[in-house]
């Protein structure tokens, strides 16, 4: 079941798009600046249409079952949230058109803010970051900022527990800062006599993620808090886990000082097979200042007959812009839209759900899949996948099984500090009937490991490919097809 | 709506989970915290919600309402329907990062697709699998040149007419590293030469921009000799459409190219999310941040895709990786290879020869209008400056009147500019549109 590539569909003459003739006078082309050579290929409207139709046929998505990928929150992606980012007044302004011309946009962009200094406990939001790894570099710019802004230079030391995410060390990497990792205690919060032993004159901050990627809330998570701030740090909060808590407590109110939310996982924007995502920062008050800009704000606050004008300010000691233009708007109006239809009591009872489906599978599966942490778990559990009487099964070859019965697996593999890890993460948006047909799959995977091992070990067997040779794409490198090689002959689009 | 739990479900889980109430769930949250009462708008139907949302799109006047000759950045083309009914497919729309290549062959061939034709239409060995934008695209390419010396090289030279979003952001991302970025303060209307005193042996990486900020376009091949000469890389960030007409970068001898892809069937929305060109040469491909897919068999013998040199990045590397990128811009990476396919090898340059010519055009009929004139007498692609006899902001404002999106005010980043607007002419811009422009802008000094 093997699909051409768009290179080897390519047919010497045809076309998918007919533009109009010039209605203006040609003008001479650049004599030394023209390319002879465009090797893209030549495809009709059907070709095309039909390829990535076939492609799209090779891919599992959330609208054709459920995702329990731990720490992505794949969630179900509402379809109004598309239909509201395509309105013509949305899709179609231009970024560097005047403030008086997109005043809806930006009424809606400092809604979006105010809703989410308020979910997150926050004084200032900035929307500019492109996803949560970017704004994890926001927000430990910021962190950095501050020390430097009160000359305290001293302060490079970043502490990350061995349970984060892979991003927030190379964010701290990249920052400048110096990483220390921390370790987890038996119930898989973070290590206090391992915190206190960092807690010096040299602690810039803490990331933190809480509920942590075992799914645990924190139960010393104000005494973390604590100890980071009197020793003159400040705390960064990983938002990739907010489906936990939104309504449940404000990690503000908590003392984080700093948190990037992943629109794309808490606020229902599609992933898009890795993308786009969108990563806005919230800070507490002493913050604010250091946000990157511009942000949105009322520049004109109007009067009883004119209505406030918004527009764009940059904070006073910003640390700058993160990417171009204001950030991933179109993910903003899906988020926005996702808010606005949930309402105070609706956004609780999301975290309510998606705790409840968690714990409701770790109830179901914890007898046949071994628990390391023994606790209510948030929005996503981790197991071990690997049974002493079946020595031969590895996380893996259960996830590649579970394909087999139509399923996407967990997360494997991760978080590094549970052997054969399994991450589950069911979301909200999964019915109790989905979850007991996910069980009934997981406990037979369960019982098929010590009968019929061969058959996990071979998985899958009914995917449009098996399991792939990744030592050969890494060797042989092949990262593009040939046509670039062997342009075509005699197409000099110079005598256009 | 989307919690599809009933009641009787609610009590069936909880009794399964062995406690009593929804709270219960949630006690090792601190109580003095939990449950705040949240200060948020009351709930909206759908009907409801997409009512304000239309209220707040129409309170926008868009380019499908005004006559557009704004870039800067981000460009008004013509997006055929196809590219978004693939786009917005489910089974591409709401699938997740492709790391289960066995059910994500889909995502990994787009991918691969999109890498063969950024290589393509760039004249380089390998394109990653995308960056979120232009301005990112810059910052990695960047991080990717220190690291490519070892630290050994920290000088970063910026060219002035490289986006100022760019360079912005190239400064925002190294204020804790050793990289030292910097503009040389060189007259604007120079060409690339200008640039040549400012390199030397602890140069890392030299930037220009093709077509620059001011639409101007140059050969940069000697400027490529002259870095390598020195010892080190040149990165040029390109429009993508442009080189449907123009000599691709590898020609001129880049080792790295960044773009903002957005001009590649992407709607403008307001600045994003767009796309984040990144392609190198092949003995740098371990060096390059972000994504990649190659080629392999499965073991049924089957050709197939799979993210592969994994290793170089975060979620293995951890605080070692060069980057922190995960999420990229998947989506919008398929919407520019679903816009090349269609448009092909002729259509693309076509569209380019199209912004070209009217552009041309334009550029021609303002500088005939008295007390206008051209900037710079450079080549140029489909943006040019126009020096005009008021501020820019004034001219603006008297072009909207009339339903016209000026152009962008080049004072805001270039002081000294306040009477030079950055004019952007494409394929959408009819002669009528221009023609309207000129009879404006004429009217414009006299009112």
């Amino acid at each position: 079941m093997t699909e051409p590539l768009l290179c080897e569909l390519s047919i010497s003459g045809r076309k998918g798009v007919q533009f109009p003739k010039p209605d203006v006078p040609k003008a001479a082309l650049p004599a030394n600046l023209t390319r002879q050579h465009l090797p893209l290929p030549e495809l009709s409207e059907v070709d095309v249409v039909r390829h990535f139709t076939r492609l799209s046929q090779m891919n599992y998505c959330i609208d054709k079952g459920m995702y329990p990928l731990g720490s992505c929150t794949m969630k179900y992606n509402p379809k109004v949230n598309e239909a509201a980012a395509h309105l013509p007044g949305f899709a179609f302004i231009h970024p560097n058109q005047p403030i008086e011309t997109v005043q809806g946009a930006l009424l809606m962009m400092y809604e979006l803010q105010e809703m989410l200094k308020e979910i997150g406990g926050f004084a200032g939001i900035t929307l500019q970051p492109a996803a949560g790894a970017q704004g994890e570099l926001t927000g430990v710019l910021i962190v950095r900022a501050y020390h430097q802004a009160r000359n305290d230079l001293k302060r490079t030391k970043i502490l990350i527990p061995d349970s984060a995410h892979g991003t927030n060390p190379a964010t701290s990497a990249m920052s400048g800062m110096q990483v220390i990792e921390l370790p987890s205690d038996v119930n898989g919060n973070v290590n206090l006599d391992a915190l206190r032993a960092e807690c010096d004159d040299t602690l810039a901050g803490l990331m933190l993620t809480n509920p942590n990627t075992l799914g645990l809330f924190d139960e010393n998570v104000l005494e973390v808090i604590r100890l980071v701030h009197a020793a003159g740090g400040l705390v960064y909060g990983d938002g990739a886990n907010m489906n936990a808590l939104l309504g449940i407590v404000r990690p503000g109110d908590l003392g984080i000082d700093v948190l990037h939310y992943n629109l794309h996982k808490t606020f229902s924007t599609p992933h898009g097979g890795g993308g786009p995502g969108s990563g806005p920062v919230g800070v507490r008050e002493h913050l604010v200042d250091f946000l990157p800009g511009p942000i949105v704000d009322i520049v004109d606050e109007g009067d009883e007959d004119t209505p406030p004008l918004y527009g764009f300010v940059t904070p006073k000691q910003s640390i700058g812009r993160v990417k171009s233009f204001w950030g991933h708007f179109g993910m903003m109006v899906r988020a926005y839209t996702y808010i606005r239809m949930y309402g105070p009591d609706g956004i609780r009872s999301i975290s309510e759900h998606a705790v409840l489906n968690a714990n409701y599978l770790m109830a179901l599966m914890k007898d046949v899949y071994h628990l390391p942490y023994q606790r209510t778990c948030k929005h996503e559990f981790v197991v071990e996948g690997r049974w002493e009487d079946a020595p031969e099964i590895h996380a893996l070859d259960i996830a590649k099984r579970m394909m087999d019965y139509g399923l996407h697996p967990p997360t494997n593999y991760f978080p590094l500090i549970v052997h054969e890890a399994l991450m589950i993460e069911p979301t909200e948006t999964e019915s109790k009937q989905t979850l007991d047909a996910f069980v009934e799959i997981m406990l037979k995977i369960a019982e098929e490991a010590r009968t019929d091992p061969e058959l996990l070990k071979t998985a899958p067997h009914i995917t449009p490919v098996g399991r792939l040779d990744e030592v050969k794409a890494a060797k042989e490198l092949v990262l593009c097809c040939g046509l670039d090689s062997s342009p075509i002959a005699g197409t000099s689009v110079a005598a256009g | 709506m989307f919690i599809p739990h009933t009641e009787a479900d609610r009590e069936a889980m909880l009794r399964t989970i062995g406690v009593d109430r929804l709270d219960d769930l949630f006690q090792d949250v601190p109580a003095d915290y939990r449950f705040p009462d949240l200060n948020l708008p009351p709930a909206q139907t759908e009907m409801e919600v997409m009512m304000e949302l239309q209220r707040l799109a129409n309170a926008n006047e868009g380019i499908s309402d005004l006559i557009c000759f704004l870039g800067a950045g981000a460009y008004n083309h013509y997006i055929p329907a196809a590219v978004d009914a693939i786009t917005s497919r489910g089974e591409f729309l709401t699938a997740y990062t492709p790391y289960q290549p066995e059910i994500s062959q889909g995502t990994l061939q787009a991918i691969f697709d999109y890498q063969s034709l950024i290589t393509a239409l760039t004249g380089m060995d390998v394109s990653n699998a995308s960056h979120y934008d232009g301005a990112t695209a810059v910052a990695e390419a960047v991080t990717m040149a220190y690291a490519h010396f070892r630290g050994k090289k920290t000088k970063i030279v910026l060219s002035p007419s490289l986006h100022p979003h760019y360079r912005a952001t190239v400064e925002t991302y190294n204020q804790g590293t050793e990289v030292q970025a910097f503009t040389p303060e060189i007259d604007l209307s120079a060409g690339p030469d200008a640039l040549l005193p400012y390199i030397d042996g602890s140069t890392a990486l030299v930037i220009v921009q093709y077509p620059d900020f001011f639409g101007r376009i140059y050969n940069y091949t000697d400027l490529a000799e002259k870095v390598h000469a020195a010892g080190g890389l040149l990165a040029i960030a390109v429009n993508p459409l442009a080189l449907g007409l123009l000599t691709p970068p590898g020609e001129f001898g880049a080792d790295i190219v960044v773009g903002e892809g957005q001009p590649l069937g992407i709607p403008l929305s307001f600045g994003g999310p767009y796309l984040g060109i990144f392609a190198t040469r092949k003995e740098y491909v371990r060096k390059m941040a972000g994504r990649l897919v190659g080629e392999t068999m499965d073991n049924r013998g089957q050709r197939a895709y799979v993210l592969t040199l994994t290793a170089r990045e975060q979620h293995i590397r951890r605080e070692k990786a060069t980057s922190n990128i995960c999420t990229n811009q998947g989506l919008m990476a398929l919407a520019s290879t679903v816009y090349m396919s269609l448009l092909g090898k002729n259509g693309l340059q076509q569209v380019a020869e199209l912004c070209y010519h009217k552009a041309h055009y334009a550029a021609d009929q303002i500088a005939a209008i008295p007390g206008y004139s051209l900037w710079s007498n450079s080549p140029y692609f489909h943006e040019f400056v126009v020096q005009c006899p008021l501020p820019a902001a004034e001219i603006n404002a008297h072009l909207l009147e009339h339903g016209i999106l000026g152009g962008y005010e080049l004072g805001k980043d270039y002081p000294g500019m306040e009477n030079a607007m950055l004019l952007a002419v494409t394929e959408m811009n009819s002669k009528e549109e221009i023609d309207l422009l000129v009879d404006i802008l004429s009217e414009a000094p006299h009112d």
